[in-house]
């Protein structure tokens, strides 16, 4: 069975990276293929990364506040991609009254503070498109 | 980290973790009706934090203030950025030299400032352990020094502004040694590494915050409890400032109330719980002073292996200290997974339906107001001023005189801080780090 492919991303200025690298390797470690972009990525770099690497999952570390600018931005390159079928997962601080409006946008899974990784994992392998291989 | 409201990465973070200040105009601003003669102020900036002590002073010049009576604090540890909170612009070396800049200025120009806050609240918010926190901070504090004094200026003339700056985390004796053990670690390494003569060098002097990163968003509540606990250990560990987070540390910036509550918490123990009144009261515990003797070992052993790294600079640009603290950090959470560790409200005594709690919301009025001001700002102040002093950076950070001084001309000019760390960009280029999973 092909591996599932996660880009995980920190797009903008935030550099708390500490969330988004455990969650790479635990991710890895959970037989995932994972990407981790890196800091100060821009929306375009983060769906570039997605298309370049077949991406099946992406996972946006955001704890900046920044969600509301972001998320739209990703979601509406990824349309313009083509990129229908990505799962998209965010995780970090997000308040709770801007929930509904990324899942409106097409944003699946909503990670907060305290999110098991086996959780994270679970959600992935529950809902990723599946590969005809 | 030197960006202006205008770049496309500040996008959705204009004012969203702080007050978003851009030049000169915002500085005078924020300063409105507060003399800075007879306060002292802490800025918690890093990269650019040579860039905001030059609007400072400038406000200060405007004020009519003696720049010699100044007083407060400037974080202004890039070891740390590398190393934790990643907010970095320039490679290592340039960017110690921007700090060596700021010790030798305030030197001659301003003698009461605190230079630096050497940091290990951020190395231990990004996972590392006590002893990786006391061994990363101070062998930071170790390398400050050293390229100070490279630099030409003598020890005794900028190590007493050396400040530091530590996490109050939840294993409450460990908190303990860990600052007794710095106390110890830092004036044996000013006498007997750097022969430091004056008394004040020896000296540890640091603050503390309580640890963000243990606070839950399950139970928000229990928060004040934790805060508190840590807060007794900090200063039972003998802080000389400190800094208690709010119960809503994990959903958002803290509204007037759980701040204030957050004060309160640090009145009632310094007046009411006696505390105070004993220094260093746990001296002499086995216990305290078995676990501060291994906390001493165990950074010592840090030491070493940094020192044959070549130094901090070194181990930095091989990924040394990134790499133990994500190892540190991904056995935290297993340890959590694995209910080995115990998190009260989150893998223990779980509540199921909790109510919401009224959180502070930012929303973007802050950067639609900025966007306007630079506007504003770009058509009334002189731009041949402005291109005057952005090359006068550049000219003294391709040589070696000191960068405040242009810098500070930069800042009258009303030249943004953007505009002020491109310029240092098109000289040192930008630092983009190869990440350790």
């Amino acid at each position: 069975m092909p591996r599932i492919r996660v880009v995980i991303a920190k797009p903008g200025l935030d550099g708390h990276d500490r969330g988004a690298k455990v969650i790479a390797r635990a991710l890895r470690d959970a037989g995932m293929e994972v990407i981790y972009t890196g800091l100060r990525q821009t929306p375009e770099q983060i769906v570039s990364a997605a298309l370049q690497e077949d991406a099946d999952v992406i996972g946006l570390s955001i704890l900046s506040g920044a969600h509301n600018h972001i998320c739209p931005r990703v979601m509406e390159l990824l349309k313009a991609q083509g990129l229908n079928d990505v799962l998209v997962l965010v995780g970090g601080i997000i308040p709770d009254v801007d929930i509904p409006k990324l899942r409106e946008m097409g944003i699946s899974g909503v990670f907060l503070p305290g999110s098991p990784m086996q959780d994270i994992i679970d959600y992935i392998n529950a809902h990723v498109r599946s590969r005809v291989v | 980290m030197g960006r202006d409201p205008d770049h496309p990465l500040s996008l959705g973070e204009v004012g969203k973790c702080g007050v978003s200040i851009v030049s000169l105009a915002d500085m005078e601003r924020l300063f409105e009706g507060i003399s800075l003669a007879d306060i002292t102020t802490s800025m918690t900036i890093n990269s650019p934090a040579a860039m905001i002590f030059a609007l400072y002073l400038a406000v200060a010049e405007r004020q009519g203030a003696d720049w010699r009576k100044l007083s407060g604090t400037l974080q202004n540890d890039i070891l740390k950025e590398y190393i934790a909170q990643k907010e970095y612009i320039y490679p290592p070396r340039p960017s110690m030299r921007l700090v060596t800049d700021t010790f030798g200025f305030c030197a001659r120009e301003v003698p009461r400032w605190n230079t630096i806050s050497v940091s290990g609240y951020h190395i231990r918010e990004a996972g590392a352990t006590a002893v990786q926190e006391l061994a990363f901070t101070l062998r930071d504090g170790i390398e400050y020094v050293q390229f100070g004094i490279d630099a030409g200026l003598d020890v005794d003339d900028f190590a007493p502004r050396i400040s530091f700056f530590f996490n109050a985390h939840n294993d409450f004796f460990e908190e303990i040694a860990k600052y007794r053990a710095a106390r110890v670690l830092w004036a044996d390494v000013m006498r007997d590494r750097f022969h430091a003569k004056d008394e004040r060098s020896w000296k540890l002097r640091f603050h503390t915050q309580t640890a963000g990163v243990s606070l839950t968003a399950q139970q928000p509540y229990n928060n004040v409890v934790r805060t508190a606990i840590q807060a007794l250990a900090a200063v039972l560990g003998g802080t000389n400032s400190l800094h208690t987070n709010s119960l809503d540390e994990a959903l958002a910036l803290p509204t007037a109330e759980t701040a204030t509550l957050a004060l309160r918490t640090q009145q009632i123990i310094a007046c009411e719980s006696g505390v105070t009144a004993t220094v260093d009261p746990l001296g002499g515990s086995d216990f305290v002073e078995a676990l501060t003797r291994d906390m001493i070992a165990g950074a010592r052993a840090y030491f070493d292996t940094i020192d044959r790294m070549g130094g901090m600079v070194p181990a930095v640009e091989a990924g040394y200290p990134q790499r133990e603290i994500a190892e540190s950090s991904y056995r935290f959470q297993q340890s959590v997974e694995r209910r080995e560790k115990v998190i009260v409200g989150v893998n223990d005594d779980v509540a199921t339906d909790e109510p919401p709690l009224p959180i502070l919301y930012i929303d973007d009025r802050a950067a639609d107001e900025q966007f306007a001001a630079l506007e504003q700002l770009r058509q009334t102040r002189d731009a041949s001023a402005v291109t005057r002093a952005l090359d006068g950076i550049r000219r003294a950070a391709a040589g070696t005189d000191n960068l405040m001084y242009p810098l500070i001309d930069a800042a009258r000019a009303y030249a943004t801080v953007g505009e002020m760390c491109d310029a240092l960009r098109d000289v040192w280029g930008e630092y983009e780090e190869v990440p350790a999973i």
